[in-house]
């Protein structure tokens, strides 16, 4: 099974576009714990090894709950740890959880750059 | 801050409350219950309709507020309330099911309270002694140390692998600037005997949310 795959449910979708080298998410995204979060992480961890210089889109994503936020930060500090990747965070300021919750990612890693469209 | 108490537990047992818990509210404009009595094969394969509950009632209490964006502002009164409501509603409501357990007559509840622009969300469920032995022990690390502080520890540990409750909480008071007040009642009334074995008391979980909306 590719981690590459796209993921799509009723709820939301995330695919990663090697072109452009970015991974978008968009819908609503409310997993029951970080576990159900895998394929994911997986994907997102999939996409970096073929695009270490990477976008990850959430203009779209309108809604995450905290384990959503427990794994994108699981995300970024793995990436902290390899310290060979350059990931930029896409959002919106139009979404409020974004413009509430993405800075403490910064925190988490300062390189990491954070642009709220 | 003193708080009359109104006894709610029906046991000589004292009841516990930790934080900013609101016994007596009154000039409340709004409110709306949910109630939810689930099995407990089903309220984890119910899981989407928490989802559901939570944005109805963020839909619910958004139309209360207006629609137009002030200057500068990119997000109008209503669509902020729209989604602080369904974000806490979702978080408690994900808390009260997976760390909640099945009683014949408990339900899970969630109010919600509209005090012009202060939200103050209430929600119970039914849980064990063994959870509020561990919930009650977070509780007294948060309201006696640094929340921001202890945020960005569980962040890191949550990032390395390492257990991730509780971050809703922590996070609803870090990047929401929520207020938080615990309740932990014993029911002795309504316990159940299982199988001839002891009957084991159950325990209610208030957890009670204040947020202001709005203010600039």
């Amino acid at each position: 099974m590719n981690a590459l795959n796209p993921l799509q449910t009723d709820d939301y979708s995330l695919s990663f576009d090697p072109q452009q080298a970015v991974v978008r998410c968009a819908g609503f995204l409310r997993l029951d714990g970080v576990t159900q979060y895998q394929p994911l992480m997986d994907l997102l961890l999939a996409a970096i090894e073929v695009s270490p210089v990477l976008v990850l889109n959430l203009e779209e994503l309108e809604f995450l709950n905290s384990s959503g936020i427990s794994m994108l930060s699981m995300f970024v500090v793995k990436i902290r740890e390899r310290g060979d990747v350059q990931l930029t965070l896409r959002g919106s300021a139009k979404i409020l959880w974004q413009t509430k919750s993405l800075r403490n990612l910064q925190r988490l890693m300062p390189a990491l750059k954070l642009k709220l469209v | 801050m003193t708080i009359p108490l109104e006894p709610v537990s029906d046991s000589a047992l004292p009841e516990e409350i930790y934080g900013d818990f609101q016994v007596n509210m009154r000039g409340c404009n709004d409110f709306l219950t949910l109630n939810f009595t689930l099995s407990d094969e089903q309220r984890l394969l119910r899981w989407s309709n928490y989802g559901l509950s939570a944005d109805f009632l963020g839909d619910y209490f958004a139309s209360f507020f207006p629609g137009t964006c002030l200057d500068g502002e990119q997000i109008s009164r209503r669509d902020e309330v729209k989604s602080v409501v369904s974000f806490v509603s979702n978080e408690l409501l994900e808390n009260a099911v997976k760390y909640g357990r099945h009683s014949q007559t408990l339900p899970v509840t969630i109010t919600l309270r509209l005090f012009g622009d202060m939200i103050v969300f209430e929600a119970s469920n039914p849980s064990t002694a063994e959870h509020v032995k561990g919930y009650r022990a977070f509780v007294q690390q948060l309201v006696s140390g640094d929340p921001a502080d202890l945020y960005f520890r569980q962040l890191e540990q949550t990032a390395a692998g390492t257990g991730q409750s509780q971050m809703g909480i922590l996070t609803m008071i870090n990047d929401y600037q929520a207020r938080f007040g615990w309740r932990f009642s014993p029911m002795p009334s309504e316990a159940e005997s299982i199988q001839g074995a002891a009957a084991e008391v159950p325990w209610l979980v208030d957890v009670m949310v204040c947020l202001n909306v709005g203010g600039r």
